[in-house]
């Protein structure tokens, strides 16, 4: 596809590098030189340096034949004017980020009188994504399929846990429970595993299984949390506003230490429910004074990743059931996965992943289509949901008797409504939903998943 | 430094090159010459050389400015290296320096030749030294590695280390479509030459010999004579064509799609049209009495004129007899060069005008000290890295041209003959004044002024810098 980004930040430059290895033709537009430059000398991608809403600019890029426009740039106000000009000039599919929460409540009207594709709020997302941990701490990610009925959810094995030295294939036999591993991340290496693989402590594994299951199972292997009754938010940004209201709709406490007195009283205005804390977070006699040892749950938002980082080490020590991470910026995974943290959100690789959902999504034009693309284990494995709309050579077959590609596992069959854990007899029919789990990264077909 | 990727690419280079040698082989077939079999050893040796190079594909595929710059240079060395071969093998040119030069002369599209009757050569031959012209004038690397999958930076290092220009664009996003919409250009306007000469009245293989020294603007000719014994009519239009591969070829792509108004904005082609048609005007006026008449003096001038600045080479008529005012300015359009990304050689029109312009600021700051004044070009402003690169190439440009002025003097040869050898080669022109006039050639130098001039020749087509970190000691330390 011929695609055009405008904007080479963060969210800009991750979308070029990651769709352009995807094969796509790529030209990005920025209004900084350097920026640009540095883009265009690592991948094979045209830069242009202009503002993205002036037309003759967009000419240049191509605007006349490409097929879906990106506008993230930092301003919430230039993304959506790009994408109009783009839409009403050259009926090309747009996506823009808008992060504003006061724009929140009215993306849908923006998309349907705009005529923009996609509305991109990653800090909504990673709300999201920080409030589904929090409503369920034994994991360090939960992420759901199908409207929530298939949750996948991703929990490191404590010490001294039964699942130690065990293989997978005794794992159902012996807890008695229904569910399915798709992913294995065993000293930093990550895998698809067969029923012989052993499980150690310490390692990540990814489950598949419905809320029901996965509650029995925690408790069948003695690691269940309770759900978490209150929390601490350090830093008063846009995730903080989306996060503390979808906790305090759901009836969980929510206490917000912000510096800036500023800030703090826009907040008390759009969070009245929220009790607010002017203060410095980083500092250990505040955390101490609002009661960090009695808090369930901390989670570190300041604007910079190093201090989140120090922050949530400390709480782990303080906070015994949940401590959330973000991390806007830092490209050191490595060093970041040895540091044991709990659960670690990355805003940039959420938005990056919904759209690649949308572009694999509208690059297959056959009858499978990508509902819900997952990228986990530091972008490592995709898991993916295709819908299955007609006959082909995967369906109607048993699964044992489909010769699936290596490193590849069908998760789970989601055919009316009812997730199915798929065993070798279990066969794919048209008009159900499939979830992938693979390494093969960049499937975009669900017919590819068998050897020809 | 990834010594196994640059390896690997060499070994890619060097296939294709056994492929590309067997097409003279095909010619020496056709008329049976028994140079053939040269072709064919060398072909033979050059593929397997390059199949063994290239077996085993590195593991660690990392790819940086360095390894572009080191990649591009080593393969244009050891394509001449293996390019010179046929001449040796067959003893044709049996000096090894010799062939060498010629070969060098050949992919750099420089056209100058040491041979003293180009007549003797067999066909295969002959159409060997104009088919590397064709072949260095769009750039080889690119090219293959638009087949040969890597991992997507390193196109663009080598891209840039291989294009002319002060700074590489792209025509469309990807570096593959870029370069076969290039190499697409360039195929069809040399056919078309092809066509046009032959129809009216070419013989086929002179044909086919001139469009590729055209079109990658080299200049070796099959004639002892050069073009001067070709009907005025087939001389009109190696002008034309001369001057239309000395324009950069986004314009080309720009018409293809129909954007008139960014060609228009274009101030290289502008200047680089005003520069060819002040230049024909000017020498008409000072050669008309030798010719007579005034369809004689234009056809000639704008030949000449047309050959010089785009770098060609190609000549009907022995100018070294013209007055001073002529010569000089045909001495300066060697320096002039083409327009960026043509297949031509030189400094470069855009590298001029940038050049001119950011003097223009310098001198405004003076007067205003604390003034902003920024270098502009088509409309945009020229980024500060791209002028400080031009200032750089001039400088490195003068140290070189004079360092190898200096060399080359100890052969005792007069003043204008050694300037302008080393203007025609390092600007990859072919022909200069004097000795080395277009009815002359340079096979008098000393094989160490020879070996001068290879390296004058490859630092002009590749731009300096691929050369000069080749060898620069900075390119090998750790740190």
């Amino acid at each position: 596809m011929n695609i055009i980004i405008i904007g080479c930040g963060k969210v800009g430059s991750e979308l070029a590098m990651q769709l352009s290895q995807e094969d796509h033709d790529i030209c990005v537009i920025d209004q900084n030189d350097s920026r640009i430059r540095k883009l265009t000398e690592s991948y094979d991608i045209m830069g242009i340096r202009g503002n993205g809403c002036n037309y003759a600019v967009l000419q240049e890029a191509g605007i006349a034949n490409a097929d879906l426009l990106i506008a993230v740039t930092e301003s919430d106000e230039l993304n959506l004017l790009a994408c109009v000009i783009a839409k009403k000039v050259e009926k090309c599919h747009t996506i823009a980020r808008v992060r504003n929460p006061v724009y929140e409540a009215e993306s849908d009207l923006l998309k349907r009188e705009l005529g923009i594709s996609m509305i991109i709020n990653p800090e909504l997302w990673a709300a999201q994504e920080m409030f589904s941990v929090l409503c369920f701490p034994n994991a360090i990610e939960v992420d759901t399929f199908s409207r929530g009925q298939v949750q996948m959810m991703r929990f490191r094995i404590p010490a001294g846990s039964v699942l130690d030295e065990m293989q997978i294939k005794e794992v159902s036999q012996n807890l008695n429970s229904n569910l399915l591993i798709c992913s294995v991340e065993s000293k930093g290496e990550v895998c698809i595993p067969g029923g012989d693989v052993v499980l150690h402590s310490g390692d990540i594994i990814t489950i598949f299984s419905s809320r029901r299951n996965a509650l029995d199972f925690f408790h069948s292997i003695k690691a269940s949390k309770n759900p978490v009754k209150n929390t601490m938010i350090i830093g008063g940004g846009n995730i903080t506003i989306y996060l503390a209201r979808m906790l305090t709709r759901a009836g969980i406490q929510v206490k917000i230490i912000e510096k800036d007195s500023r800030k703090c009283e826009a907040l008390c205005s759009v969070l009245p429910e929220a009790t607010i804390i002017n203060g410095d977070g980083s500092d250990k006699e505040i955390l101490k004074e609002e009661r960090i040892g009695s808090m369930d749950a901390f989670v570190a938002l300041t604007d910079f990743d190093e201090e989140n980082i120090l922050l949530s080490l400390f709480a782990q020590k303080m906070v015994d059931k949940k401590v959330v991470t973000k991390i806007n910026r830092l490209q050191l995974n490595e060093v970041i996965y040895n540091l044991d943290l709990d659960s670690v959100i990355y805003p940039k690789d959420i938005t990056t992943e919904k759209i690649l959902q949308y572009v694999r999504a509208k690059n297959n034009s056959s009858g499978s289509h990508i509902q819900t693309l997952y990228r986990i284990n530091e972008d490592r494995v995709e898991v993916i949901e295709f819908s299955i709309k007609n006959k082909s050579s995967i369906t109607n077959t048993p699964l044992s008797d489909l010769n699936l590609k290596d490193n590849i596992i069908v998760a789970s069959i989601i055919r009316s409504g009812k997730m199915i854990l798929p065993k070798g007899k279990d066969m794919i029919l048209p008009g159900d939903s499939i979830i992938i789990a693979t390494t093969r990264l960049g499937l975009d077909d669900a017919r590819d998943i068998i050897k020809n | 430094m990834n010594f196994k990727m640059i390896r690997y690419i060499l070994g890619n280079v060097l296939k294709a090159e056994g492929v590309m040698l067997l097409l003279p082989a095909v010619v020496g077939l056709l008329y049976q010459e028994k140079s053939t079999w040269a072709f064919l050893l060398c072909a033979f040796l050059c593929f397997l050389t390059g199949f063994f190079l290239s077996f085993k594909k590195p593991k660690n595929p990392v790819f940086y400015a360095t390894e572009g710059y080191v990649s591009v240079a080593l393969c244009w060395l050891a394509m001449s290296l293996f390019g010179a071969l046929p001449f040796v093998v067959s003893s044709e040119i049996p000096s090894f320096t010799n062939a060498l030069f010629e070969t060098v002369s050949g992919f750099t599209t420089t056209g100058a030749s040491i041979l003293s009757d180009v007549e003797a050569l067999s066909h295969c031959m002959l159409f060997w030294r104009s088919f590397t012209h064709w072949i260095g004038g769009m750039g080889v690397l690119v090219f293959i590695l638009t087949i040969l999958p890597l991992r997507t930076g390193s196109h663009v290092y080598l891209m840039k280390a291989e294009s002319p220009g002060p700074s590489v664009e792209k025509l469309v996003p990807k570096i593959q479509n870029t370069s076969l919409i290039l190499y697409g250009i360039y195929s069809a306007l040399t056919l078309l030459e092809m066509i046009l000469l032959f129809a009216t009245g070419m013989p086929l293989f002179d044909a086919v010999t001139i469009s590729f020294g055209t079109a990658g603007t080299g200049g070796f000719a099959v004639k002892n004579s050069g073009l001067a014994d070709y009907a005025p009519h087939l001389q009109n239009i190696v002008t034309v064509f001369m001057i239309l591969f000395g324009v950069n070829f986004n314009i080309y792509f720009l018409m293809l799609i129909r954007r008139w108004k960014s060609i228009l904005k274009s101030e290289e082609i502008r200047l680089y049209l005003g520069i060819i048609l002040a230049s024909v005007a000017v020498i008409t006026g000072y050669i008309y009495n030798i010719y007579g008449s005034l369809s004689a003096a234009v056809r000639h001038a704008a030949f000449q004129v047309g050959s010089i600045i785009t770098t060609t080479g190609f000549s009907t008529t022995d100018f070294n007899t013209w007055p001073a005012v002529p010569k000089v300015i045909l001495v300066t359009l060697m320096f002039v060069g083409a327009c960026a990304g043509s297949t031509g050689g030189g400094i470069k029109v855009s590298r001029l005008i940038i050049f001119i312009k950011s003097l223009g600021t310098e001198l405004f700051h003076f007067s205003h000290p604390h003034g902003v004044k920024k270098v502009k070009m088509d409309g945009n402003i020229v980024s500060d890295n791209v002028t400080r690169s031009v200032h750089t190439y001039m400088a490195a440009y003068i140290l070189i041209f004079v360092f190898s002025l200096l060399l080359i003097s100890l052969d005792n040869m007069d003043f204008e003959s050694n300037f302008t050898a080393i203007a025609a080669t390092f600007n990859n022109i072919g022909p200069g004044l004097s000795a080395v006039g277009p009815t002359q050639n340079f096979g008098f130098f000393s094989n160490p002024s020879k070996f001068v001039m290879i390296f004058d020749m490859l630092a002009g087509r590749l731009e300096l810098f691929p050369m000069l970190i080749l060898f620069s000691p900075y390119t090998y330390k750790r740190c």
